[in-house]
């Protein structure tokens, strides 16, 4: 469970830490449009030296980013095979059957491979340096447009961070329960798929009980505390622009400016 | 069916930027049939510790041995269902652990799994339903239709139903009103007075000093005494150092300040003797 690193955040203090995270979230999205934009070579060192700048940014160790390409690698050999097998044109140093080794499946099987890495880094670079409620934050400040059309976006934004609020602790409950079955005998890792999925009941039941009775709680105690669900709400959290984030925007506008210069047609 | 751990530690999420030491170095040995009392601040390493005596933690380094089984970092999954049957764990707050329709059916659960047939799981049931204050009426309730205090006695019961050898507690009295508090103690008293071991994990002085017979004191991960409630409440400077309470018929006496104890009375019953005998000389 402690394996999987994409949506995790780990402390640290490096610069990327104190920065904006609307900067952050804004430039992951954007950077995964722009990786669009390379297609020769020079274009992806240029992606990947960027990627890798950013990563020794966050100054923290090479392994944790290891571990967070673990566990999508197969997926990301699988397509690279396919693309090396199955794409035809330039030189043919291969042929058998439906394979065919070609001059341009290779390069493609990189770019690929390139693509997908530096993806996997930077949606990893912004999740382990920001905490959840600081996502939460930047992604009610980018929905603020929509209050136009009527949607909720205080709403939202109270649902998200309460549902992130709750999600460690939802955590600790499901493994007490677990633990507390599992000394009661039950077993969760044995036996056919039916059997599993039978012993998943004596977690599933308590786990939502727990959930429903924490939210009627959380309600009462919120509208004791004045809370009454409409506009006018004052925040405490507020986030602040500073240089350093025009400075992080600026680096992948500068990667896209050198991506669109540097690209073939 | 001893219990021994040998220069146990534990560290959580090893090799990550969260590691930490849950246990340091930890060794003990506890005899048959006593009852221990686990004591000590909150992250002290208290539940981590218990959590290892039916291996649902491993331990990093060092071995543990209960009921003949020994457990050490590599040991297989597979097998400790065993270990769990003998050994039983009660978390704190166990009623968040109820799930069956009826109460009947959530108390027989533990024995099913430990290979009771229906009818001997259901009569055992029935018979530790009793046993834990409940009128027979509730079985075939659901769980969810009781007080907190009545989810509390069924998940017990339902620890209980297949009256494993060792039985740890971690605060099982937690949030009981006093009248229930005392009679789950009881409870717990007259089950090891039935030949079973009793460990208990608690912050409340008075049910080590009127319950225990063996005490292991935890700071900071590591066992900093392990020894009779007599002697742990003896140094009263000692506690005071480490930040632990004192039954509060020691913390009375020390406020009587021209009566003469011998040793700190650790119950009420000593108290009340230690006062009469000073009325007398």
């Amino acid at each position: 469970m402690s394996k999987i690193l994409i949506g995790r955040y780990l402390p640290g203090d490096s610069l990327i830490y104190k920065m904006d995270p609307r900067g952050k979230l804004l430039a992951t999205v954007l950077f995964i449009f722009i990786i669009f934009l390379a297609n020769n070579p020079f274009t992806y060192v240029i992606i990947t030296f960027f990627s890798l700048v950013a990563v020794a940014a966050t100054k923290l160790k090479w392994k944790i980013f290891w571990e967070g390409i673990k566990p999508v690698i197969w997926l990301i050999l699988f397509t690279s095979l396919l693309q090396l097998f199955f794409t035809v044109g330039g030189t043919v140093y291969w042929h058998w059957g439906i394979f065919a080794l070609t001059s341009y499946g290779i390069s493609n099987a990189i770019f690929i491979f390139i693509r997908f890495t530096v993806i996997v880094l930077i949606s990893t670079v912004m999740t382990v340096t920001t905490t959840p409620l600081e996502i939460a934050d930047a992604i009610e400040w980018l929905l603020i447009p929509l209050k136009l059309v009527k949607v909720p976006v205080d709403k939202i934004a109270l649902v998200m961070s309460i549902a992130l609020r709750f999600v460690p602790t939802l955590f600790d409950e499901t493994f007490k329960i677990m633990n507390a079955q599992r000394s009661r005998g039950a077993d969760f890792n044995n036996g056919g798929l039916v059997a599993r999925a039978k012993a998943i009941t004596p977690l599933l039941i308590p786990l939502f009980i727990n959930s429903l009775s924490t939210a009627i709680d959380l309600s009462t105690a919120m509208e004791s505390r004045g809370y009454r669900g409409d506009e006018g709400r004052t925040r405490f959290r507020v986030l602040h622009w500073s240089k350093f984030d025009l400075c992080n925007l600026g680096y992948f506008l500068i990667l896209t400016a050198l991506l669109v210069i540097f690209r073939t047609h | 069916m001893s219990i021994k751990f040998e220069n146990v530690s534990y560290v959580y999420s090893p090799g990550s930027p969260l590691e930490k030491k849950g246990l340091e170095n930890i060794s003990f040995e506890l005899n048959d049939g006593s009852f221990t009392a686990i004591i000590g601040h909150t992250g002290s390493g208290k539940s981590t510790l218990m959590q290892h005596f039916n291996a649902l933690l491993k331990p990093t380094s060092g071995q543990v041995e209960i009921a003949g089984i020994k457990i050490k970092s590599d040991t297989n999954n597979k097998h400790l269902k065993n270990l769990r049957r003998h050994v039983s764990l009660v978390f704190q707050f166990p009623e968040s652990q109820l799930f069956e329709s009826t109460v009947l059916d959530d108390i027989a659960f533990g024995p099913k799994n430990f290979g009771y047939d229906d009818d001997k799981a259901k009569q055992s049931a029935q018979k530790w339903l009793k046993k834990v204050g409940l009128p027979v009426e509730i079985g075939s309730r659901s769980p969810f239709e009781l007080s907190g205090g009545q989810m509390r006695r069924v998940a017990i019961a339902g620890v209980l139903a297949y009256e494993p050898d060792i039985l740890c507690l971690d605060e099982p009295a937690a949030g009981l009103d006093p009248r229930s508090r005392k009679q789950m103690m009881e409870l717990f008293s007259d089950y090891r007075n039935a030949g079973h071991t009793v460990i208990l994990v608690t912050h409340n002085m008075d049910d080590v000093a009127n319950y225990a017979d063996d005490v292991l004191i935890m700071e900071h991960g590591k066992l900093i005494k392990h020894s009779q409630p007599t002697e742990v409440f003896k140094n009263r400077s000692w506690l005071k150092e480490h930040h632990l309470d004192e039954p509060k018929s020691s913390v009375f006496a020390a406020q009587l300040k021209n009566y003469n104890f011998p040793a700190p009375p650790l119950r009420l019953p000593d108290l009340i003797s230690g006062i009469k005998q000073n009325l007398k000389g």
